[in-house]
């Protein structure tokens, strides 16, 4: 199911409709505290957030989601602005499309943000006091489960699949993000940060995402 | 040579030059005659004053009508320098008479004063000197005193002023020379500037100011320049923002058509038939609207600078085999694209760059279509019928379109206008040339 928080009527009836006849549950709502509200009821698998919103906007939006619940967020971008697009990442946003948007970006984007990570009948991982156990899809963290959303639980996954390995912030958005060509390096910057952020003991002096300057990341404990 | 005088800076050299020259010779003319007059006179008085004199004192001894004794004696007398005359006879001593021009002897004939004459028909100037001797009541006795002397010495003195003249005038105008080259540069620096900053701002750069502080004509210009640029840029700045706005404004209403458009191209193929004819055209014209907007918004940001490279090291020719992959261009596209060639670029600010330049080729020019990696270029050349020569200055012009029986249809017009503030936020530059083979080329250099 779709939530999608898009203020303008016209907006969200064609994206509703197009998103429909993709085959998706679709909710809608006007502003960002009825997103908010309709989070809480419904539980929807994805959230499509316009950022200019009355009331409370699309950052703050994004915020107050992301402290509710893991749910993949995508902003919905009328400017493309780069200071848009920061904003909304750093705000937990796992991916964005800029308006006007065509459908079957918009689509391809869902797709890949919803695609579930395929557990794979692997031993659990022991890395230092990370433990990442791929057929429970889960991550523990000093014994204790760390709530990933479903983009940093398949970003952890590709980096720790090769530790040691250094992986390009393009390999990583194509397996990830599934961006099929040149993708914004910057979805992976933030969503690493948002990683360390719940990982890493220090983020600041992360000991598991090492980034390799100029080339991409590295997983490895110290 | 007429070419060297429209210059601002030969035109001043030449009038202080000239003016100089001018200044000279008058101030030099004025004292050498003033001069000359003056020793001449005073070599004439030194001369003559004596001789006149002597002639006085003696005259009352002279028997008139004279013997030949009496005109001896009286050019003794007078120390042999000059010659005394009486009807056909002459003293035995004095210069030969043949210095004297006939006419002024005639004139002396009846002349009751001393004449005297400058003359130059011998290679040494002299003068000649004809002192008549008058009865008590003031009639011609027609005996006549007759000398000359050489004016040697003061035309020497004479010489050398005008040589000093001159030697004047040369020293002064290498000088004037050099007070010219001064004023010209003090008028041609501001002009220059002025000239600089004029082209500057023709050429897109409207944020150029000139440095307007002084009180004089060139700093009232370089004020009126700099508000007129000020103008400029006001107004151009307000025509972007009013771009900028207006895209903005269409994103929204844009977002919801392009939302449907899959929806009416879906179900085209059950509408009847003028519908689904309807339904398609306002699609695919929804789509192109899209494009047409986004890439307005791209020129906004370039025009207010919003836009930031994103660098890194990246194997150019990998990255155009993935612009040529990722548009399934691959096999429409003959392409040399060596390893190794390894640039600090924006990837996919390349990647726009590359694909505009390869589908503005590909839709305007002829198969084949090449694109080569160099070590320091990026090369697409397409076999068309090239670039018109007048169209080639305004071919990354927004909207330009070289062929205006073109349709619209091709693109928003505004490709290679994005791919050349592209390739310009990197540094780099693009140039459009016709091969001598026929076929348009495009280049781009990037500093990588």
């Amino acid at each position: 199911m779709v939530l999608l928080v898009e203020d303008d009527p016209s907006v969200r009836e064609g994206l509703g409709l197009a998103l429909r006849r993709q085959g998706h549950d679709v909710r809608a709502a006007g502003t960002g505290e009825e997103g908010v509200e309709r989070l809480r009821e419904s539980r929807p698998d994805i959230v499509v957030l316009d950022i200019m919103l009355p009331g409370i906007d699309g950052f703050e939006t994004c915020r107050r989601m992301r402290v509710q619940a893991e749910v993949p967020i995508i902003m919905l971008t009328a400017r493309g602005d780069d200071f848009d697009v920061v904003a909304g990442l750093e705000a937990g946003a796992d991916d964005y499309v800029v308006k006007p948007v065509e459908p079957r970006v918009l689509e391809a984007r869902i797709r890949a943000v919803l695609r579930r990570t395929v557990p794979e009948p692997s031993a659990v991982e022991r890395h230092g006091s990370l433990v990442i156990d791929r057929a429970g899809l889960q991550v523990l963290k000093d014994d204790v489960k760390v709530a990933l959303t479903p983009t940093e639980l398949k970003l952890l996954l590709e980096l720790s699949r090769t530790p040691g390995r250094v992986l390009t912030r393009q390999q990583i958005l194509e397996a990830v993000w599934e961006h099929d060509y040149l993708g914004d390096s910057r979805l992976v910057d933030a969503c690493v940060q948002r990683l360390r952020a719940k990982i890493e003991d220090v983020p600041s002096e992360p000991g598991y995402v090492h980034t390799v300057r100029g080339f991409g990341y590295r997983f490895g404990p110290r | 040579m007429r070419s060297l005088f429209r210059g601002l800076r030969p035109r001043l050299m030449a009038a202080f030059l000239l003016l100089t020259l001018l200044g000279a010779v008058a101030a030099a003319g004025a004292t050498y005659a003033t001069a000359r007059n003056l020793l001449l006179e005073d070599a004439q008085n030194r001369f003559m004053n004596p001789l006149v004199e002597d002639v006085r004192i003696y005259a009352p001894r002279l028997t008139v009508p004279p013997r030949q004794q009496d005109l001896d004696d009286f050019a003794t007398y007078l120390r042999g320098s000059a010659v005394v005359l009486f009807e056909g006879r002459r003293s035995r001593s004095g210069p030969d008479q043949s210095f004297i021009p006939a006419q002024m002897r005639e004139s002396l004939k009846t002349s009751r004063t001393v004449l005297w004459q400058r003359r130059t028909d011998l290679p040494h100037p002299y003068v000649v000197i004809g002192i008549p001797l008058l009865h008590a009541d003031g009639t011609a006795t027609g005996v006549e005193v007759w000398s000359l002397t050489s004016l040697d010495a003061p035309q020497r003195a004479i010489d050398s002023f005008a040589t000093a003249a001159w030697v004047g005038v040369s020293l002064v105008l290498p000088l004037a020379l050099g007070l010219a080259l001064l004023t010209a540069r003090g008028v041609l620096r501001p002009v220059r500037r002025l000239g600089a900053a004029a082209r500057a701002l023709g050429s897109g750069r409207l944020d150029t100011r000139v440095d307007d502080r002084g009180s004089d004509e060139l700093a009232d210009l370089a004020r009126t320049f700099n508000r007129a640029a000020e103008q400029l840029e006001a107004t151009q700045a307000a025509s972007r923002r009013f771009v900028a706005d207006v895209s903005h404004e269409l994103r929204t209403p844009l977002t919801a058509m392009s939302a449907v458009t899959a929806v009416l191209d879906e179900d085209a193929g059950s509408l009847p038939e003028d519908t689904a004819v309807a339904a398609r055209l306002v699609s695919a014209e929804t789509r192109k609207l899209t494009r047409l907007v986004n890439d307005l918004m791209e020129i906004s940001r370039f025009d207010e600078g919003r836009n930031v490279l994103e660098l890194d090291d990246w194997d150019i020719g990998t990255a155009v085999r993935d612009t040529l992959a990722a548009r399934g261009w691959t096999s429409a596209v003959d392409a040399e694209l060596p390893e190794g060639v390894v640039g600090r670029v924006d990837r996919r600010r390349l990647d726009v760059v590359v694909a505009n330049l390869v589908g503005n080729a590909l839709k305007h020019g002829g198969a084949p279509v090449r694109v080569a990696v160099r070590p320091d270029a990026i090369e697409v050349s397409d076999s068309g019928p090239g670039i018109p020569p007048d169209a080639l200055p305004h071919i990354f012009d927004r909207f330009y379109k070289a062929d205006t029986a073109r349709s619209r249809s091709e693109g928003s017009g505004l490709g290679l206008a994005i791919a050349w503030e592209n390739a310009r936020l990197h540094g780099g530059t693009i140039t459009a040339a016709n091969a001598p083979s026929g076929g348009a080329v495009f280049t781009l250099r990037l500093p990588w």
